[in-house]
């Protein structure tokens, strides 16, 4: 088998698993009880699922053009994504859209007036 | 700050934006470099950056295996999760930990908070900037004694980018309350 076709296999596999990962994060979506664990199913398939597409993407195009674009896709979609997460459980984390009857312990609650007062003087 | 560590700081934005461009452009030649260098001055000059003191320096062993430890975690993490996604039953549980780091310099609050964001079943809910500690809402746990397997594993993913990226003295403050800290959050 010549180079070219064991690296197309490759790029295949990490286009399948990229996005079976990316399935798997819609199938939580849907079906997580609450806000916060749902959060983790829409932040994380970008990291490994996103990661392997564009590995997989980088092994069959093999030119520099496109593979460099690739690597500052894959850098800013890790540098942003947490940002997104924290931004968006961090504006729901007081509401009642979260579920406290599947929190084994809460160790944010006692301590949230205090946080908040903080920031407004 | 003084006036070399921010030029030191400069140096460094400047290094990355260029190196951003040139990627951009996707080939290294004369002048995507100089072009990067304009870019980058007006950029530096347009939005000045808040000052990030960056005290350490980086140790290249500890760095290769911090990312192999992380690509490990997020392999496993990510399969956990979509089992956890396809399983029928109960609904997965969580808790909400608060975890004190050791050293509280705003590089290593954001660099530890992003790579536990990364990882798939952790997700930082609030941080308490002055007492450096991080809130963290883990997914997919079932008893206190996982979570607390957890919270040492939140202090070991601090020791180990503090290998990487600390300085001599964050070291040595991560040494010094590592066995106090371990013990004392199996209460």
């Amino acid at each position: 088998m010549s180079v070219d076709a064991v690296l197309d296999v490759v790029a295949a596999v990490c286009l399948l698993g990229g996005a079976l990962l990316s399935l798997a994060a819609g199938v939580a979506l849907v079906r997580f009880p609450d806000l916060l664990s749902r959060m983790h199913a829409a932040a994380k398939p970008q990291v490994l699922g996103l990661l392997l597409v564009l590995l997989g993407c980088a092994l069959r195009l093999r030119t520099g053009v496109d593979v460099t674009t690739l690597v500052l896709v894959g850098a800013f979609q890790l540098a942003t994504a947490p940002v997104a997460a924290h931004m968006i459980g961090r504006a729901g984390y007081p509401h009642d859209r979260i579920r406290t009857d599947l929190l084994i312990t809460d160790e944010l609650a006692a301590h949230l007036d205090r946080l908040h007062a903080d920031r407004r003087p | 700050m003084t006036p070399a560590a921010r030029r030191r700081n400069q140096a460094v934005a400047m290094i990355v934006l260029v190196t951003v461009w040139v990627l951009l452009w996707g080939t290294l030649s004369w002048a995507n470099v100089l072009g990067g260098l304009v870019v980058g001055l007006v950029v530096l000059t347009v939005f000045p950056l808040p000052p990030v003191t960056f005290a350490g320096r980086v140790h290249p062993v500890p760095l290769l295996r911090f990312a192999l430890r992380f690509l490990r975690d997020l392999v496993v993490a990510s399969v956990q999760i979509a089992v956890l996604a396809l399983r029928f039953g109960h609904p997965p549980l969580g808790a909400i930990i608060a975890v004190p780091l050791r050293v509280r310099s705003d590089l290593n609050l954001t660099l530890t908070a992003e790579a536990l964001s990364l990882v798939p079943g952790s997700l930082i809910v609030e941080v308490d900037r002055d007492a450096g500690i991080l809130y963290v809402h883990v997914l997919g746990v079932r008893d206190r004694a996982e979570v607390e397997r957890f919270r040492d594993g939140v202090l070991e993913l601090e020791a180990r980018l503090i290998a990487a990226i600390g300085s001599a003295q964050e070291q040595r403050l991560i040494r010094e309350h590592t066995p106090s800290t371990l013990e004392g959050s199996s209460r």
